[in-house]
């Protein structure tokens, strides 16, 4: 396949390892921030292509794992109402709420969808008039555009019976809180590539340079990711610190300049609860005023459910950097991706769930 | 090393989730909590595809498969040929030539005539080409609403090999991991079709019988551990099975794995892995290493085993872990899913 086999070339990565493990000189803690990202090194095995020196840790951007069980909670409910048909993406069908996810309602008789993409659920409004029809907008400012543009479609159409759930995350804050805690190892990070073929990366630019941090805007492919951890470290052992563009192919400074004006047309900035990290301020999207009448929140009631994570999660500390899935004593024990006790195992790019998936032969023995 | 095993029991007010038919690690579940206790005999506790027993001097096999295919027509097969081919599958897995099928169909109010008939002449053929007849059958009619179309179960009886005695529990380190061709075929032949994908060159369903290819192989030796088809789940849980039910680790090479282009890119749309995408014209052989190169020429000079390769050995290390040795060289652990593959949001 053109544009992907000459991102996966196995010369080409040892080539990249090698650059690498030729200019390290000392360690680094090198945060990658997308869950996608998380998937490729966990996958292809890429920290054993590295140098010692090198630890990579896995950032907050698995938008599945962040979405709050209260949200999940309250999809689950309105998923439940009689005549409701709730169209969602594949991978939130299967987290957990608070007491049931989306496949058990499915099979309790909800009408629970898949979908693709949001137009799939306006099709799905548009041919049946008369059953309120809720899509699940969740995600960073990746899936943000798509869904933004699904709900103007349904305004312009008139569509009474559509609404959508959102619990849209923003990735630049997420960052800024990790670099602001007195705790922070992480020393360097890969921007998410696909938010910025969105957003561009000026934001980045100015974390970069307020935090004196090297960020590099890096893709999804095993080559990408090597080749964005080597001109990381070119930056950290120069003690250099700027943004740098590795996703050249389809990121630009300023983005995708129609996508961002629709999600500016339809969504406004707004504080959002990440599970497992927190409430962080002015970190997600609501529907701005003249689209309420398609936000389900308010059609559905708002904000009445509560619900606390297990206390002994440290799905916190490891998106943040500061433990590995392994230092926790649930993990592969009592916290598996078939019984995730948090929010790193409830996707299969979160941090937990993808070492579980993939490396915990590697593991070391963690007592029970 | 520690087991990793965390089964969530099945509480007594669950219910039944699409998962549960998926292969995976919930319908392992369904098998031990539900079926396994209440049926318990020795035949079936040995968890094969078919079960093997002998009659009056004659080993037999037996097995049954229900079809539910959606959609029903598709590029390569259609519910009725899937229905014949899966039930003779199960029996040359077992080592067996399908001597007789039957067929039960249940039939949903409303259903096409002409499409029912489309159905059943597939079946003929498809059983005419697999030399089995169909001797036995059943029709039951639910109310429009209650079915999707047509259901099909076959059952099937076939006369086992001699000198063959094949079982996922028969692994041993060292053997060699042998599959017959491309995976991913039938998956996404059916999952392009229900998503509309316009893609250069439908993919075709690999749907076909196996048993001549397993006479191919016991033309070379009948010193065969293990013979399975990698249907719903995939590869991956094929080999799974094989690992947790012979206690040994299976260590694949992902470069020796061939996957057609057009079904690599189907999979990279549609976000899935082709490792757990079914097959239905596909076989994985377990056999003594020595003997791995000889069985494998003689697939590959049968028209359904052209792209035959060993992918893989069977280790000492690691019981009942699937590893692969990736193409940059590292090693990563080959899972069993909990249930269906979902589709990732990003």
């Amino acid at each position: 396949m053109k544009y992907l086999d000459e991102y996966r070339d196995a010369g080409l990565a040892r080539a990249l390892a090698e650059r690498i493990r030729r200019r390290v000189t000392r360690p680094w803690v090198l945060m990658e921030i997308c869950g996608g990202q998380t998937h490729t090194i966990m996958r292809c095995g890429l920290p054993e292509l590295l140098p010692s020196e090198i630890e990579l840790v896995d950032g907050p951007g698995c938008p599945v794992c962040v979405t709050p069980l209260e949200i999940v909670d309250r999809a689950i409910e309105i998923a439940g109402r009689p005549g409701v048909i709730f169209v969602s993406y594949g991978d939130m069908l299967r987290v957990p709420g608070s007491r049931s996810d989306l496949f058990r309602v499915k099979a309790a008789g909800a009408d629970v969808r898949i979908a693709y993409s949001p137009m799939e659920a306006v099709r799905i409004a548009r041919e049946n008039p008369h059953r309120p029809v809720v899509f699940f907008a969740i995600g960073f400012e990746t899936t943000a555009p798509a869904n933004a543009m699904a709900v103007r479609q349904a305004k312009r159409e008139g569509l009474e019976n559509f609404s959508v759930l959102v619990s849209h995350m923003l990735v630049p804050p997420a960052m800024r809180m990790i670099l602001r805690s007195l705790a922070n190892r992480v020393q360097a990070f890969i921007a998410p590539g696909h938010v910025c073929s969105v957003m561009g990366f000026r934001e980045y630019e100015v974390l970069s340079a307020e935090f004196r941090v090297p960020i590099v805007v890096g893709g999804f492919e095993p080559v990408d990711l090597l080749e964005s951890i080597a001109m990381l470290v070119d930056q950290l052992e120069d003690g250099r610190a700027g943004l740098e563009n590795q996703y050249s192919r389809l990121v630009t400074r300023t983005g995708s300049a129609p996508a961002r004006r629709i999600m500016e047309e339809v969504f406004e900035v707004t504080d959002r609860q990440w599970r497992g990290i927190g409430p962080i301020p002015a970190s997600g999207y609501r529907l701005r005023e003249a689209y309420t009448a398609f936000d389900a929140e308010r059609l559905y009631g708002a904000g009445t459910i509560r619900a606390a994570e297990p206390p002994e999660c440290i799905a916190a500390r490891v998106m943040q950097g500061l433990k590995k899935p392994a230092d926790c004593p649930a993990f592969a024990t009592r916290c598996t991706p078939g019984h995730p006790l948090g929010a790193s195992m409830v996707s299969s790019e979160g941090a937990c769930a993808a070492y579980y998936a993939y490396r915990r032969h590697t593991a070391p023995e963690v007592p029970a | 090393m520690t087991t990793f095993t965390c089964p969530a029991p099945i509480a007594a007010n669950d219910t039944i989730l699409l998962g549960h038919g998926s292969g995976g690690k919930l319908s392992a579940d369904l098998l031990r909590d539900i079926f396994l206790p209440a049926f318990a005999n020795p035949l079936l506790s040995r968890l094969e595809d078919q079960a093997i027993f002998e009659i009056a001097g004659a080993r037999l096999a037996f097995t049954t498969d229900s079809f539910v295919v959606k959609p029903l027509f598709f590029h390569g097969g259609d519910i009725g040929s899937l229905a014949v081919h899966g039930t003779v599958n199960d029996l040359a897995m077992g080592g067996a030539r399908p001597l007789a099928l039957s067929a039960a169909f249940i039939l949903e109010e409303g259903f096409s005539l002409a499409d029912l008939r489309r159905v059943v002449d597939s079946m003929a053929q498809a059983a005419a080409r697999a030399g089995v007849s169909i001797v036995t059958g059943d029709t039951k009619v639910v109310e429009r609403g209650s079915g999707d179309g047509v259901y099909i179960n076959t059952a099937g009886i076939g006369l086992v090999a001699e000198g063959v005695n094949l079982s996922a529990s028969n692994a041993r380190p060292g053997d060699a991991v042998i599959l017959s061709g491309a995976i991913g075929d039938h998956g996404a032949a059916i999952l392009t079709h229900r998503e509309g994908l316009e893609l250069d060159g439908a993919i075709a369903s690999d749907s076909a019988p196996l048993h001549d290819l397993v006479d191919a192989i016991f033309a070379v030796t009948r010193d065969i551990r293990a013979l399975r088809d990698p249907t719903r789940g995939g590869l991956a849980s094929t080999l799974n099975e094989i690992a947790a039910q012979s206690r040994v680790g299976i260590e694949l090479r992902e470069s020796a794995i061939p996957v057609h282009e057009a079904v690599r890119g189907a999979c990279e749309v549609l976000g899935l892995d082709t490792l757990y995408v079914a097959n239905e014209g596909k076989l994985v052989a377990i056999a003594p290493a020595e003997k791995a190169e000889a069985i494998v020429a003689a697939m590959r000079r049968h028209p359904l085993g052209e792209e035959s390769a060993v992918i893989g050995t069977v280790t000492p290390r690691d019981p009942g872990l699937v590893t692969m040795r990736t193409a940059f060289g590292t090693t990563r652990i080959v899972d069993m899913l909990a249930g269906d593959q979902l589709p990732r949001i990003c």
